[in-house]
C-alpha cells in the first residue's frame, strides 16, 4: 500500500468519518476526482455523487450531496452538509424521488424548477448508486 | 385566630408552586444534557469551517467579492434567537436588551427565531421581517440553510446592507453569554496572523470567486445552526438555574411560614388555656 493520509468527513450534526485512507473518490463541480496522499493543496466544491473511501483493500461508499473539500498533502477534510452511509439510505424514497424528478424534468414547465429538479435527480442517483 | 388558616393556605399554595418548579428544573436538566451533547457534536464542523474561511480570506486579502464588502443599503438585518417559552430568568430579555442597545430600531429588520424575542423587539419598535419561531423547538441544519438563503437573497438584491446574529452562547451550565456577531460582510478577527505554509499554496477549483460564492452561504448556515444549538442549550441552562432559584426561594418561604404557623398555633392554644383557667377560676 502506498502512502495514506488522514481523512475527515464532518457534517453539522456529527463527525461522519475519521480515519486513514489510501485514496478518496468524489464528485466536484468540476468533475469526478480521485485524490491520493501528497496531493497539492486544493479546495473544491462538492457536487452530489458517491463518495468512495479506499481503506487498504476495503472500499467504503457513502452518498455525498453538498459541501466542500479541502485537500492538504497529508490531510483531507470534507465539510459535508449532507452525507449518508448506505444503510441510512431509504431506497424506496430515493427511487421515488428519482422518478418524480425525472417526471418534472420531462414536463419542463417553469424554468426555476428545472435547476431544483436536476439537483434532486442528482441526489437521488447518488443515493441509489451508493446503495448498490 | 383567623390568620392561622390564612398562613396554612399560603404555605400550601407555595408548596404546590415548589413542586412545579422542582419538576420544571428536572425536565430542563434532562433537556440540557441532550442539547449540550448536540451543541458539542456540531463544534468540529463549525471550527473547521471557521479555519477554512479564515485561511482563504487571509490568503486573498485584496479579493473583491460581494460578500466581503458592505451592501449598498443602510438597513441592517438581525437574526434574533430566543425561546418560545418564558420562565427562563433573563434569558430572552438579555437578547432583546442587547439588540436594542447595539442596533437602531428604525433601520433594523428582525428575523425572529423564538416568540419571546419577537414580541419583546416588536414592543421596542423593531420591524419583524420574518418569523421562524417553530425552528427553535427542533433546530435542523436545513432550517439554518433556508434562513441563510433568504438573507443572502435580500443582501444580493440590495435590501440589506449588513447581517447580524444575536444568540446566547453556552459557556457552561450556569454561565450563558448573550452575543451579537456580524455575519455579513464576512470579517475575520485580525491579529491572529498565523502563517500556515500549507495554505499558502492552496489552489481553488474552479476559482476563488466561485469557491467563496459557495462557501460563504455554508459558513453562514453553519454559524446559524451552531448558534441555534447553543441557544437551546443556553435556554435550558437558564431555565434550570431560574427554577433552582425559585425552588430554594419557595423552600425558604415555606420554612418562614411554618414557623409563623406554629407560633400562631401555640398562641391560640395558650389563649384557649388561659380562657379555660379563667372560666374555672370564676366558677369556684
Amino acid at each position: 500500500m502506498a502512502d495514506v493520509f488522514k481523512l475527515k468527513v464532518v457534517t453539522p450534526e456529527r463527525v461522519f468519518y475519521e480515519g486513514e485512507a489510501g485514496m478518496v473518490e468524489l464528485s466536484t463541480t468540476e468533475g469526478d476526482i480521485g485524490v491520493y496522499a501528497n496531493h497539492i493543496p486544493m479546495t473544491a466544491i462538492v457536487a452530489p455523487g458517491v463518495l468512495k473511501i479506499h481503506e487498504g483493500s476495503d472500499v467504503r461508499k457513502a452518498a455525498l450531496h453538498s459541501g466542500f473539500i479541502e485537500v492538504l498533502p497529508q490531510e483531507i477534510t470534507i465539510m459535508a452538509e449532507v452525507v449518508e452511509w448506505p444503510d441510512e439510505i431509504d431506497v424506496k424514497r430515493a427511487e421515488e424521488a428519482r422518478i418524480r424528478a425525472e417526471r418534472r424534468l420531462k414536463d419542463n414547465q417553469a424554468e426555476i424548477d428545472v435547476l431544483r429538479a436536476k439537483l434532486a435527480l442528482k441526489r437521488a442517483m447518488a443515493r441509489l448508486s451508493a446503495k448498490q | 385566630m383567623a390568620s392561622m388558616r390564612d398562613i396554612k393556605r399560603r404555605r400550601d399554595s407555595i408548596q404546590s408552586t415548589e413542586q412545579i418548579t422542582k419538576a420544571m428544573k428536572l425536565v430542563s436538566t434532562v433537556k440540557l444534557q441532550k442539547s449540550k451533547g448536540k451543541a458539542e457534536a456540531s463544534k468540529p464542523y463549525f471550527n473547521l469551517m471557521y479555519d477554512t474561511i479564515s485561511s482563504i480570506l487571509r490568503k486573498s486579502e485584496n479579493l473583491n467579492h460581494k460578500y466581503l464588502k458592505p451592501g449598498v443599503s443602510e438597513k441592517k438585518a438581525v437574526i434574533a434567537i430566543t425561546s418560545n417559552r418564558g420562565l427562563a430568568g433573563g434569558y430572552n430579555n438579555n437578547i432583546v436588551k442587547l439588540i436594542n442597545g447595539e442596533l437602531p430600531s428604525g433601520d433594523t429588520l428582525v428575523y425572529a427565531i423564538g416568540r419571546k424575542g419577537r414580541d419583546g423587539l416588536l414592543r421596542k419598535g423593531f420591524e419583524i421581517k420574518a418569523d421562524y419561531s417553530e425552528v427553535i423547538n427542533e433546530p435542523l441544519y436545513r432550517d439554518a440553510a433556508d434562513i441563510t438563503l433568504e438573507l443572502l437573497d435580500g443582501f444580493t438584491r440590495g435590501e440589506i446592507g449588513e447581517i447580524y446574529l444575536a444568540y446566547t452562547a453556552f459557556k457552561n451550565t450556569v454561565t450563558q453569554i448573550p452575543k451579537l456577531i456580524k455575519l455579513l460582510p464576512v470579517e475575520m478577527e485580525a491579529g491572529e496572523e498565523q502563517e500556515s505554509k500549507a495554505h499558502a499554496l492552496m489552489t481553488y477549483e474552479p476559482d476563488e470567486e466561485e469557491v467563496l460564492d459557495s462557501i460563504v452561504p455554508k459558513y453562514m448556515s453553519s454559524l446559524i445552526y451552531g448558534a441555534l444549538l447553543e441557544a437551546v442549550a443556553s435556554e435550558n441552562g437558564a431555565r434550570m438555574t431560574a427554577m433552582d432559584n425559585a425552588t430554594s426561594n419557595a423552600e425558604e418561604m415555606i420554612e418562614a411560614l411554618s414557623l409563623q404557623y406554629n407560633r400562631a398555633r401555640q398562641g391560640a392554644i395558650t389563649q384557649e388555656l388561659t380562657e379555660i383557667v379563667a372560666g374555672a377560676n370564676a366558677i369556684s
